[in-house]
């Protein structure tokens, strides 16, 4: 049974720092990586193979960088990797990722699952999924916490806003997970060191005769304004939370 | 006339919708329509700032699932000529949206802080990189597909009753099968309109050591909230607790950060209230960016201390 896996180029969100003059992030020197919910989308693919066998093939859109930075899903365990490299993915909307993979995934002959996460680590929109979907015209199975595959069906549990929903759905579907359903694994070195040597097939957008039109103009993309008192009390033994208490009453802050 | 169609499979959710929606009409000139589909309560949309109403007792839609539903909104859509359509960013809400954009060619943003006309425009802000920036963003395809967070509009009595259209739809079955349904059981706390929140984070070392917090949040008559490994990890506080990105927003006028470091994807949720206090032991937690007042100590020793304070 091979499983797709869709995964995106980001860059590591807990290196971002932003100008406190502009409130403009900034992305010097940051590194490229896979996004957090991509990796338990990747766990689950890697678990279910080793169950039930097949190969789990990462697919992913994004800069000159990507057959590198895609090396961390393949040391996890994917056992190849497609890829659609061009400069112009990067800030790109959700249908514009979509419309990508879709064409991507059209290269693997037979799949009976396409998982990825609920949502990306930088843009969190939750639409890729869905889109994909509609793409293919296959059905959607979201916000999984719980995963079974048994022959042609799958069986999920999908965590809702008010509920659990068990749900079954004949292969193949698309799957988004919840950062609940496992726990990644951290690769071992050898598993890096083979990481290289893994098979990538690697597009341009013309190769794969995607279209890249974006639907979204991004007029700005700044930090919120924080002005805060930014005041420690630290006179230690009791004074410390007397200082606060008489702080929160002067702001009107305490009931009595 | 074109319209801005509103849609929430929470009717509720939709009610205010409708009433931001009335106000961005009358900027945009476009009349408002709403769907109640399925188990929608329709007479509850009668005089909630709807033009028309549209419904449809096609028997698919009893039950919500994303692939029908956004079948059955994208022919309500057609015959509503709409340009506009808003649904509510729940999670049924924003796998429809992407589903029914990709369907329509339409743009699609998601999460919608807020919404506004400018220079004819309709202009949203959304949170971006994991919470630490907020993007402005315009649709640039004709016809533009929104879900939008809640708190955004307010429901509206309107004098007017809405006109209700019944349409016929042409919908396949689902291929997603439900088999069970459990509520999560919920405790109806409202996180979002607290005045106070008292959240704590990864520095609690035991779920017992919950009561001395809820302690504190009582004597400053607010809620315990809590970031998301409290919730999905340990289990301690249930999921409609959780505080951030993946969790819910609140501004309140005041929000005590418990043993939080203060990771975007946290303070994403809470960045909007008046005061913020924080304890933390650690003195470089980015906390302290975040904060009016801190103390830099260990909360056990700090909160029974400042319960007590509060107390008087």
């Amino acid at each position: 049974m091979n499983i797709i896996v869709c995964v995106k180029q980001t860059v590591d969100l807990q290196q971002v720092r932003v100008r406190k003059e502009t409130r403009e992030p900034v992305f010097d020197n940051v590194p490229l990586t896979i996004g957090n919910i991509d990796k338990n989308a990747l766990e689950e693919a890697v678990r279910i193979r080793e169950k039930v066998g097949g190969k789990v093939i990462a697919v992913s859109a994004g800069s000159e960088q990507l057959a590198d930075t895609i090396k961390e899903a393949l040391a996890m365990g994917a056992d190849e990797a497609i890829l659609v490299v061009s400069p112009e993915f990067e800030g790109a909307d959700s249908g514009v990722a979509a419309a990508a993979l879709a064409k991507a995934i059209g290269r693997v002959e037979d799949y009976s699952l396409i998982l990825l996460g609920e949502g990306s680590a930088d843009n969190y929109s939750g639409q890729v999924g869905p889109r994909l979907a509609e793409i293919l015209g296959l059905p959607q199975v979201t916000y999984v916490s719980s995963l079974e595959v048994e022959n042609d069906t799958i069986k999920a549990v999908r965590n809702l806003d008010d509920c659990f929903e068990n749900v079954e759905v004949g292969t193949p579907a698309v799957v988004s997970v919840v950062s609940e359903i496992n726990e990644p694994r951290i690769p071992s070195v050898t598993q890096i060191l083979k990481a290289g040597k893994k098979p990538k097939e690697v597009f341009k957008p013309e190769d794969l005769g995607i279209e890249i039109t974006r639907s979204i103009d991004t007029l700005s993309n700044l930090a919120p304004e924080q002005d805060r008192k930014r005041i420690l009390f630290q006179e230690g033994a009791d004074k410390d939370v007397a200082s606060l208490a008489a702080a929160l009453e002067a702001e009107g802050l305490v009931r009595r | 006339m074109a319209t801005i169609l509103v849609f929430s499979e929470r009717d509720e959710v939709a009610w205010q919708l409708l009433g931001r929606a009335v106000e961005l009409g009358r900027e945009m000139d476009l009349r408002v329509a709403a769907a109640a589909l399925g188990p929608a309560d329709l007479r509850g949309y009668a005089n909630r700032g709807a033009h028309t109403v549209y419904t449809s007792k096609n028997e698919q839609l009893q039950a919500f699932e994303a692939s029908v539903y956004a079948e059955a909104l994208s022919q309500v859509a057609k015959q509503a000529e709409s340009t506009v359509i808003l649904v509510g960013s729940t999670r049924r809400g924003k796998e429809l949206a992407g589903r029914l954009a990709q369907k329509l060619g339409a743009g699609c943003i998601t999460d919608a802080d807020s919404l506004e006309v400018k220079d004819g425009r309709l202009v949203c802000t959304r949170n971006a990189l994991g919470g630490a920036t907020v993007a402005t963003q315009v649709i640039t395809t004709g016809l533009q597909v929104i879900s939008v967070s809640p708190g955004v509009g307010e429901p509206v009595e309107s004098p007017e009753t809405a006109q209700v259209v019944e349409v016929e739809l042409a919908l396949k079955p689902s291929p997603v099968k439900v088999v069970a349904r459990s509520d999560k059981g919920q405790d109806a706390v409202d996180i979002e309109g607290a005045e106070v929140l008292v959240c704590v984070g990864k520095g609690l070392n035991r779920q017992d050591d919950l009561e001395m917090v809820e302690e504190l949040a009582e004597a400053l008559g607010g809620l315990v909230a809590c970031t998301k490994p409290l919730a999905t990890d340990e289990k301690w506080l249930p999921e409609e607790r959780v505080i951030g990105l993946s969790g819910k927003s609140g501004k309140p006028v005041l929000a005590i950060c418990l043993g939080i470091s203060g990771q975007v994807q946290f303070t994403v949720g809470i960045r909007d209230a008046k005061t913020i206090v924080a304890v933390n032991q650690d003195p470089n937690a980015f906390i302290w960016q975040m904060a009016d007042y801190g103390i830099v100590g260990d909360l056990y020793e700090v909160v029974p201390r400042l319960t007590a304070a509060l107390k008087g």
